[in-house]
């Protein structure tokens, strides 16, 4: 396998990296800094500040991990790195 | 061995029917207990019909799974398929402060205390994104195992055996104080005895079969649990709300506590300057300690040795990333029904108890009373009589004189509802699987360093297959009366404990683990110096402001809770491991050309070779 091949793999799965984690930031802290804001907002009884830190947040969470898995192996895969099926 | 190796593939072939008959049994076992309790069974059997039939099935299970061979005692053999290292990485993870307190930590603390809910979910994304594939890929048996084999040896692989057993033992200890409470209330046993029966459940689970033992036990006891947790708080809801979707109707809850709370203060029974609202945020602590904490549990998540150790056992780097979807989906399960069952108890206690005369207390409040789990005006509410003598000179019950046990609000629920006491049993028998689970990955992450990394590594490097497993099984027996002998001590609060684990991995083991894959110019050096100086710090902060016996109690700095000492040794972790890499030359050929291998999924595990090649 070529050298560049290795580093293009490499950036692509440092740039997945960093992009989970900012999602991660905004859901585990960027958004609850606004949870007086967002209170004011009422959805079936949940002020929706209070709603996103007990559920919102946590849902964001399951999805972002299930989604990271598939496009880093959608990565792996492309630069044939993935380990056989 | 060859019939071995087909019986294990049938095994694995047929998880899904082995484990559905087995929920299937479960259900059919607690109809039977309710039949029974209809027919005048008494409790107290029924109690120890439930604690007695789950602790064999868990026992078998690990009898069953029991092994001789090196890799499936440490890492179930590497084939645990994601979906089931999920279910078994969650009850690890779930443990009986979860399970008993988490629901009566957010009755208490309202908003506040979601920080335990955020953090203790989205510390999952890190291990999925910057850790736990990655160490599968090098395929250590334990967690020192990378550091050593990163960071050129013994000294490196010595300070991860001390972050673990600093974060693990405090933590096992509150597992096991936790089994011995769960069988002193649904018992009747004495406390020193339910701890002996506890940490003999845990042994039979781990000790023969290691880490294959003790995975296939953690999916058996995620469905006990999972089912016992969400069963009270679903009939509570559709008793209250006509729709038995909790974690959707307690939105309902929510509104009713919020005019409640108002109610009282507008008829005098709690004063509008002291009330703590339970949708209010930062009313029991302020911005800063909130965000501290849920950071503290995010890294200190992805950094706990007996967690990372389950996604050692999947077949490849991509079902280890799969793995954590799952294993933090059905975490999601409970700790999105957790405030759930806050909200609907909270909703109960102010509508039912606050303002009352206290002859129309409900029942639930005696029977929890008798045992001081409740008291009204600082006295246990065991009996009319005991009340009206507390609050002399009172008409009703004010907000100021109810206090409830934050651990008994799930165990109470049943009662509350009105449901047959076959439900609390089984909310018991759900505690007990979530205390014994995570008991049963702690005791190994910690019997495997000792035996794996001290014994066989540092020890006697030439010892036989027979050899190290015999060592293993001594010093998981071993750990486990010390840890069974610490419980019966007396420690302080549970939650207290397992949060010190939390800062103490976060700060000693994150900075090494995520720089040692992702940083290549990192070099033994600063990778020794920052975890030092990282555990070192917020063993210092502990020590310094937790109040004595245990600390000096001495005032905060910058007002940052004791609980939250790793936002200090976490950044310092990281800038003495930086400083120090660039002060030191630059790690060897060999040794990027090993991160590279950690990181690349294609290849075989890295650390079988360096196995080979030392054999």
């Amino acid at each position: 396998m070529a050298t560049s091949n290795q580093e293009g793999w490499w950036s692509r799965t440092k740039g997945l990296m960093i992009g989970c984690l900012i999602v991660w930031a905004i859901f585990g802290f960027v958004i609850h800094f606004f949870v007086d804001a967002l209170n004011e907002i009422v959805i079936l009884g949940f002020p929706l500040g209070f709603y996103i830190a007990a559920q919102g947040s946590l849902i964001v969470f399951v999805a972002l991990t299930f989604f990271f898995a598939y496009r880093q192996d959608a990565i792996d895969r492309e630069f044939g790195v993935a380990e056989d099926d | 061995m060859a019939t071995q190796q087909s019986g294990t593939s049938d095994f694995i072939n047929n998880l899904g029917k082995i484990y559905g008959m087995y929920t299937g049994g479960f259900a059919a076992f607690v109809i039977l207990l309710a039949i029974l309790e209809q027919v005048g069974v008494p409790n107290k059997i029924l109690g120890f019909l439930f604690v007695g039939f789950t602790i064999v099935v868990y026992a078998m299970i690990g009898i069953l799974s029991r092994t001789m061979q090196v890799s499936e005692y440490y890492v179930a053999g590497r084939q645990v398929p994601a979906v089931y290292n999920g279910m078994a990485t969650a009850a690890d993870w779930m443990s009986g402060a979860s399970f008993l307190a988490m629901a009566g930590t957010l009755y208490v603390l309202g908003y506040d205390g979601l920080a335990f809910v955020l953090g203790w979910t989205g510390g999952y994304v890190l291990v999925a994104v910057l850790i736990a594939p990655y160490l599968r890929k090098f395929g250590a048996y334990t967690v020192p195992d990378f550091l050593a084999a990163r960071f050129g040896g013994n000294l490196a692989r010595f300070l991860g055996i001390v972050v673990l057993l600093a974060a693990s033992f405090t933590y096992v200890v509150a597992q096991i104080r936790g089994t011995g409470l769960i069988a002193e209330r649904f018992l009747g046993i004495p406390y020193d005895v339910g701890v002996f029966v506890g940490i003999l459940g845990i042994l039979l689970c781990s000790m023969l079969g290691g880490m294959r033992a003790v995975t296939w036990t953690q999916v058996a006891q995620y469905i006990v649990l999972i089912i016992a947790y969400l069963l009270p708080v679903v009939i509570m809801s559709a008793q209250r709300t006509g729709i038995p979707i909790p974690q959707l109707m307690y939105g309902e809850a929510l509104q009713n506590i919020a005019a409640l709370e108002q109610g009282m203060i507008d008829n005098g029974l709690a004063a509008a300057d002291t009330i703590q609202r339970h949708l209010a945020p930062f009313s029991s602590t302020d911005p800063l300690n909130f965000f501290a904490l849920v950071f503290c549990l995010m890294i200190g998540t992805a950094s706990l040795p007996h967690v990372l150790m389950r996604y050692f056992t999947t077949p490849s780097v991509r079902e280890a990333r799969k793995s954590v979807g799952w294993s933090l989906l059905f975490i999601f399960v409970l700790y999105f029904t957790a405030p759930a069952y806050a909200a609907f108890a909270k909703w109960e206690v102010y509508e039912n108890v606050i303002g009352a005369s206290f002859a129309d207390l409900p029942n639930w409040v005696y029977i929890w009373g008798a045992s001081g789990k409740v008291t009204l005006c600082g006295a246990a509410a065991a009996s009319l009589e005991a009340v009206q003598q507390a609050c002399a000179g009172k008409d009703v019950v004010g907000l100021a004189d109810f206090s409830i046990a934050k651990d008994i609000i799930v165990m109470a629920t049943p009662e509350i509802a009105g449901l047959p006491f076959v439900v609390t049993g089984l909310v018991g028998a759900g505690g007990l699987a979530a205390a014994l689970s995570t008991a049963d990955g702690l005791l190994l992450a910690m019997a495997n360093a000792l035996s794996h990394d001290i014994y066989y590594r540092m020890i006697d490097r030439n010892a036989p297959t027979a050899r190290r497993l015999v060592a293993a099984r001594i010093i998981l027996l071993g750990v486990a009366i010390l840890g069974a002998y610490t419980a019966t001590a007396a420690p302080p609060d549970i939650l207290a404990l397992v949060a010190w684990a939390f800062s103490l991995a976060a700060a000693g083991n994150f900075p090494a683990l995520c720089l040692g894959i992702w940083w290549k110019r990192c070099t033994t050096a600063g990778a020794i110096a920052g975890m030092i100086a990282g555990f070192g710090t917020t063993l210092a902060y502990l020590v310094y402001t937790a109040p004595p016996p245990l600390g000096f109690g001495q005032d905060l700095i910058f007002d940052i809770q004791n609980i939250s000492a790793g936002i200090f040794g976490i950044p310092i972790g990281f800038i003495v491991m930086i400083a120090v890499s660039y002060l030191t030359p630059e790690p060897s050929e060999e040794m990027q050309q090993l991160v590279d291998e950690v990181r690349r999924p294609s290849g075989s595990v890295v650390a079988d070779r360096g196995r080979a090649a030392s054999a």
